[in-house]
């Protein structure tokens, strides 16, 4: 492998990484700090005819997955081909 | 059209379909066998890992346990999918990259040791059995309910079916039966739902409906806490568990998804990186519609089965047991429901409370009480209302039978019925062979091919797979017919093996450059060991629950195991060499998607 070929893979990985980590943080404050730490402050929180917490709890962090998930595919696909390193 | 016959239809139906799509696709090499060729389209296989890991605990069970626990259900909800999102991000893009065809490929190529080979192929062999025997047990209870023939001639059925597609057709047949699978099983657990929706809400998603407004005013989910609290059930919106409790709970079931074999496996069969990825965004997708539906359906169905019992009327309560409807007695006699009349008044009354002395009933043969009710052997001698409770509870409601039995209590039309019985079968059948592949990879590619004699052929390779097939099958089947009593908690220990040693050991495979193979196989012993210790102690020791590690129940353990696993794995890995140069260099090489096709010409 060149230097330069190098350099680019690991600024490849690092942004990579910086963006699996902002997905990760939003999965994380949805599933553990709005679903579970702070549920029932959440719940004195009409949404719908839902207490909020338990909506999130049962339905809305399911949407929020599949929404980081596709969102996670199109930034990938982007840096790929930003980096030069698509199929 | 009789339900009986109905039912014959749409399961020997389904059956047929999938049997055809086996023979068109049944496998030819090794590559066939273990990836599918590894050119799957990346929605067929969203759709066959939806299919794969939506077992007969998602389709059957897991509706009933969000019914009867209420909002601490969403630690299965949330965990069961939020898994997806780690391994989108974490695992499959690399691991397709990686480019071979199982998880001990990867932690024994990766970590350059047989020893590390070994505890992964032991970690998926005991992962994929302990799932296997619920999925026979659910395929038997379908067959003994709706059928009509006893659960181990049910068992033996599906048994013979998978042992067609899996043994015949390997990764190939099963990835299309189970997209097949997946069509089937979505629209059986749709059709009543949104039947169930209209009905109780006039909204046609039961995803909206659950918020909806009843004609009493109130909302369905504040009658359900209304219900609840008269019946002394806890309120149905708010959690009885521990928060640290669900929070490892979910923790645990999220790294687990991520590390189950059989998932994992299934992000191999995609032709590029880049579809890996958009495979677990559609996996993900099909299996929410399901998810998302489970809510409505488990708040609907409480509602329904405390009205029909209880009946409406606040000062008159129960339903006279010859006024039941049907679908109590069948499952009654499926052995699912029970009631004894402890007031003698000869009405069915629910409420919080076991029932009977052990919990579930314990029938007197065939025995029918003074009303035709089956007897049970367990009344309780001096039944009390339990706390809240404004009288003893006199029937036994299985969880389990929520699912299949709310089309009958919503008088839903017999065809919904008949496609209900069908969709849970395909839920099971599909989870059974894709965790029957697994274990035959592990044992022929893994175990032969790799640790024992490299040498033999391709063919010879081929040979052993389906011979490991046939023998999982069997004892698989076995399991079935002479479950063990604890079903529950071997599929807890499934999770909780594979969040604390799979997940993590492939984790730093990939993010960690200088992990070397001490630090892994460390890793993976304290983290297995201490799950495994933890759990056997609590589930069959007798461990006391005062002594829970902080209130941790043996289903959230796993967590701990993991962060264990993390910690060892690191502190051995800097007291100990680092990898050799090309190892590193591999890791590199997973790490960018270019290339991946290379390994697999096509």
């Amino acid at each position: 492998m060149s230097t330069s070929t190098q350099d680019n893979a690991s600024a490849y990985w690092s942004e990579n990484l910086r963006i699996i980590m902002t997905y990760l943080s939003v999965w994380f404050v949805v599933s553990f700090v709005a679903g579970i730490l702070f549920v029932d402050q959440l719940n004195a929180i009409p949404f719908f005819g839902f207490p909020l917490g338990f909506w999130i709890d049962q339905q809305g962090a399911i949407f929020v997955y599949v929404a980081l998930i596709w969102m996670y595919v199109v930034s990938m696909n982007k840096l790929d081909e930003k980096y030069d390193v698509h199929e | 059209m009789s339900l009986d016959l109905l039912t014959y239809i749409f399961i020997g139906g389904s059956f047929a379909l999938y049997i055809g799509i086996a023979i068109w696709a049944r496998a030819g090499s090794t590559k066939e066998f273990y990836v599918a060729g590894g050119g799957v389209h990346p929605i067929a296989n969203g759709m066959a890992t939806a299919a794969d890991w939506m077992s007969a605990a998602s389709f059957i069970s897991l509706a009933g346990l969000v019914s009867f626990i209420g909002r601490d259900g969403a630690a299965y909800l949330m965990g069961w999918t939020g898994g997806y999102v780690l391994l989108a991000m974490l695992l499959a893009p690399y691991l397709r990259k990686f480019g071979k065809f199982t998880v001990p490929d990867f932690v024994g190529d990766r970590y350059y040791s047989t020893t590390a080979r070994v505890i992964a192929v032991v970690c998926t062999i005991v992962i994929s059995f302990t799932y296997v025997a619920g999925q026979m047990r659910g395929v038997g209870i379908v067959f003994s309910r709706y059928l009509h023939v006893d659960i181990n001639t049910g068992v033996i059925i599906g048994m013979a079916i998978v042992f067609f597609y899996a043994v015949l057709g390997g990764m190939k047949g099963i990835t299309y039966t189970q997209v097949a699978q997946y069509c089937v099983l979505i629209l059986a657990f749709m059709v009543p739902a949104i039947f169930m929706s209209m009905q109780i809400t006039g909204h046609f998603l039961p995803q909206v409906g659950l918020g909806a407004t009843l004609d009493s005013g109130l909302s369905v989910l504040a009658t359900l806490d209304k219900l609840s609290v008269d019946l002394g059930f806890a309120e149905y919106t708010s959690g009885q568990k521990s928060t640290i409790d669900i929070f490892c709970l979910t923790a645990a079931l999220m790294a687990g998804t991520a590390g189950l074999p059989h998932v994992i496996v299934r992000f191999f069969t995609v032709p590029r990186v880049k579809d890996a990825r958009t495979s677990a965004g559609w996996a993900l997708i099909f299996i929410a519609i399901l998810y998302t539906t489970v809510p409505g359906v488990a708040g609907f169905g409480r509602v329904n089965l405390i009205e029909t019992i209880n009946g409406t009327d606040a000062t008159d309560v129960g339903t006279e047991y010859a006024q039941m409807p049907q679908w109590f007695k069948n499952w009654e006699n499926a052995g699912l429901l029970g009631w004894h009349d402890y007031n003698g008044d000869g009405k069915v009354q629910y409420s919080a409370g076991a029932a009977f002395e052990g919990g579930k009933p314990a029938y007197d043969g065939d025995v029918r009480g003074s009303h035709g009710e089956r007897a049970v052997t367990n009344a309780k001698v001096n039944p009390t209302a339990a706390a809240g409770a404004p009288f003893a509870n006199e029937v036994y409601v299985d969880r389990d039978i929520m699912v299949l039995a709310n089309p009958e209590i919503a008088q839903l039309p017999n065809w919904v019925i008949a496609l209900v019985a069908a969709g849970a079968v395909a839920a099971a059948l599909s989870t059974a062979a894709g965790l029957l592949l697994v274990i035959s990879t592990a044992i022929a590619h893994d175990l032969m091919k790799t640790c024992i004699n490299p040498n033999i052929s391709e063919k010879q390779e081929l040979m052993y797979a389906r011979l490991a097939a046939i023998v999982a099958i069997c004892i698989a089947g076995y399991f079935g017919i002479n479950p063990p009593g604890f079903v529950a908690q071997v599929v807890a220990l499934a999770f909780g093996l594979a969040s604390s040693s799979v997940f993590p050991v492939i984790v730093m495979g990939i993010f960690n450059k200088r992990m070397n193979k001490e630090g892994a196989i460390a890793g993976m012993i304290v983290g297995l060991g201490s799950t495994m210790a933890y759990m056997i102690y609590f589930t069959f020791m007798g461990g006391s629950k005062d002594d829970l590690f902080l209130g941790i129940s043996t289903g959230g353990f796993g967590f701990v195991g993991m962060i264990l696993n993390f910690i060892v794995a690191y502190v051995v890995c800097m007291m100990t060499p680092p990898p050799p140069a090309e190892i590193q260099e591999m890791v590199e090489g997973i790490r960018v998607p270019r290339g991946a096709g290379v390994a697999h010409a096509h």
